[in-house]
């Protein structure tokens, strides 16, 4: 599947304009509010009509403003999950995932039962939407889109009305139907963790522009994104494999081209594919391999960038990128530490991160066909 | 026992006929007019609101004068429909129907657009999503979720139909057996000398009725929204 997408759209002072390319897997739509994530997913649904675009799936063209061509919503085969989920509350759960079967007239291949075991809803069929959290809410709207035998699947911020532990519901049916079902997704989101646990591509979106498309290590390891991709929790994504569990101590052992890297206990078989986020707030530089340290993951590095705030004067912060055999890692460390430490580029430094900074949220299944 | 004379029984007959008649006749165009209002834009739309509620504010026998010159025998529709499709409202109890639907109408339309107006159309757009037709959304969700609103409709509908005098009286006269309904035989019974006995039996009758009719429709709404909550 490939969604090429050209669009200009002009709305209330705001001006859109955007082309990329989705590539098969999830691709991730990322930015701030008002980046134009959602005018861009309602422009390839179908539900807004764009001054000037040219939107094509498998080749098909769904818009082509200079051929005259508008296929409405309905005859687009493209489902889509809101973040209000919006089921129909005068139907129960079964005939709200019927709804969108009955009118693909397709009910080969994926079947309703498939579904409703996937994503863990069959003892809701027999209840009223206005009955369920909203966890299970957001469950039967993605099976609902499912069932509709769409050939994309398109998420707005499916996640951003859940509270963390309901996230942390859903997230993992997200990877199985990105892992499973083979599904085309384009994911609109403005979280890095999610980004970072979902993404094959990630498509930067800034003021209505496209600023940046890669893959999550290549965006998350770039310095110039940081403004973009949000300071606080900036930090290069690495990717790893589960190496062995340490039962005793409740930690997990990854590996990647850094080095080997404790977590907290993961419930996934060796060998697994992971992706492990390391913020850079979480990483302390030594010159030295630090001895009697509580840190328990010492990664060794060259210096390879140094980065100070936006505006490239004031601010207490640098950032630091390092090259620790091939995998990159950023550093945030204080100027003066940077002076102290005579950080420049090409020096041999020592990267430590806190085993408890890297919990959860900063886990995320790696594809098994990766596009890294 | 309280029993029914035959002229009382065929004014009571008459007038629940004509009603019904007159409410499911006008429903179709209630919904249609509704939905205009309620989800589209046009030129012409403050002129179609207001023309749909003339018959509220204009007096009654305004409205069945006005009927008389439009579907009377020689009116500008009323020869031609008679001569075209048969159809008569002259002086015909099928012309009461069409006088009480005219004057339900504003009520009937008020009732279901502001209903359809409370849905969201961010389900319609769901809906269109899932590859229904945009006439299948109106049917599958749009119509079941106006679906209080529109028996509020019906009901205030059917209580106005019930209950029409002026138009009905000046449009089609007041012809026992053929047009004359409760109200209009209310009247007529006050007007002889010893009448005012029937015509007290006559709105205690018409009060009964109404009130059926009103807790009736309570209860339906009351089902419609228990669907809706779960």
């Amino acid at each position: 599947m490939t969604l090429e997408v050209d669009i200009a759209h002009d709305f209330g002072g705001f001006s859109l304009q955007a082309q990329f390319a989705c590539a098969p897997g999830l691709t991730a739509l990322f930015g701030r509010s008002g980046a134009g994530k959602t005018t861009l997913v309602n422009a390839i649904a179908g539900l807004l009509k764009p001054d000037r675009a040219r939107i094509t799936v498998n080749g098909r063209a769904l818009v082509d403003s200079v051929a005259g061509i508008f296929v409405p919503p309905h005859r687009r085969r493209i489902g889509y999950v809101f973040q209000d989920a919006r089921l129909f509350p005068h139907l129960s759960v079964r005939h709200n995932l019927l709804y969108g079967r009955f009118f693909a007239r397709r009910h080969d291949e994926i079947g309703f039962d498939q579904i409703v075991d996937l994503l863990g809803i069959r003892h809701l069929l027999q209840r009223r939407p206005a009955t369920l959290s909203g966890g299970e809410q957001q469950r039967v709207t993605i099976g609902r889109a499912l069932l509709s035998r769409p050939e994309l699947l398109l998420m707005d911020e499916p996640l951003a009305a859940l509270d963390g532990a309901r996230k942390e519901e859903i997230l993992p049916y997200l990877e199985r139907l990105r892992d499973e079902l083979k599904l085309p997704i384009v994911y609109v989101s403005h979280a890095i963790p999610e980004v970072t646990r979902l993404a094959d591509t990630v498509v930067l979106l800034s003021e209505g522009r496209v600023q940046a498309v890669g893959s999550v290590p290549e965006l998350t390891g770039r310095l110039d994104l940081f403004p973009l991709t949000g300071r606080y929790e900036a930090g290069a994504v690495l990717q790893a494999s589960l190496l062995r569990h340490e039962d005793r101590w409740g930690l997990s052992v990854l590996g990647c081209r850094a080095g080997e890297i404790l977590v907290p206990q993961i419930a996934q078989p060796i060998g697994s594919s992971l992706r492990i986020r390391i913020r850079a707030r979480d990483v302390t530089l030594a010159l030295a391999p630090p001895v009697e340290t509580s840190a328990l993951n010492i990664l060794r590095g060259t210096v390879s960038e140094l980065k100070t705030g936006a505006t490239d004067t004031a601010g207490p912060q640098i950032e630091v990128r390092l090259d620790c055999n091939g995998d990159a890692l950023l550093a945030r460390v204080t100027r003066l530490s940077a002076a102290r430490l005579a950080l420049t580029p090409g020096k041999t430094v020592y990267a430590m991160i806190k085993t408890v900074a890297l919990d959860g949220g900063s886990l995320g299944r790696g594809t098994p066909r990766g596009t890294e | 026992m309280f029993t029914l004379t035959p002229e009382e029984l065929t004014a009571v007959l008459l007038s629940l006929k004509v009603a019904f008649v007159a409410t499911l006749a006008s429903l179709p165009f209630g919904v249609a007019v509704a939905w205009l209002l309620a989800r589209k834009d046009f030129p012409g739309k403050a002129l179609l609101d207001a023309v749909v509620h003339l018959p509220l504010i204009i007096p009654p026998v305004v409205t069945g004068y006005l009927l008389l010159l439009l579907f009377g025998k020689r009116g500008l529709f009323g020869g031609f429909l008679a001569d075209t499709f048969g159809i008569v409202f002259a002086f015909r109890w099928t012309g009461a129907a069409l006088a009480c639907a005219v004057m339900g109408f504003p009520l009937l339309v008020r009732a279901i657009r502001l209903s359809m107006e409370a849905v969201d159309p961010k389900l319609e757009a769901a809906g269109r999503t899932l590859g229904a037709h945009p006439a299948l959304v109106f049917l599958t969700v749009t119509l079941p979720l106006s679906l209080p609103g529109i028996l509020a409709g019906i009901v205030l509908s059917f209580a106005r139909a019930f209950g029409e005098f002026g138009a009905t009286i000046t449009f089609v006269s007041n012809i026992p057996g053929e047009t004359q309904t409760l109200p209009t035989a209310i009247y007529s019974f006050i007007q002889v000398p010893d009448g005012d006995a029937m015509a007290l039996r006559l709105t205690a009758i018409s009060i009964a009725i109404a009130a059926v009719a009103l807790i009736l429709s309570e209860l339906l709404a009351r089902r419609s929204s228990k669907r809706l909550l779960g």
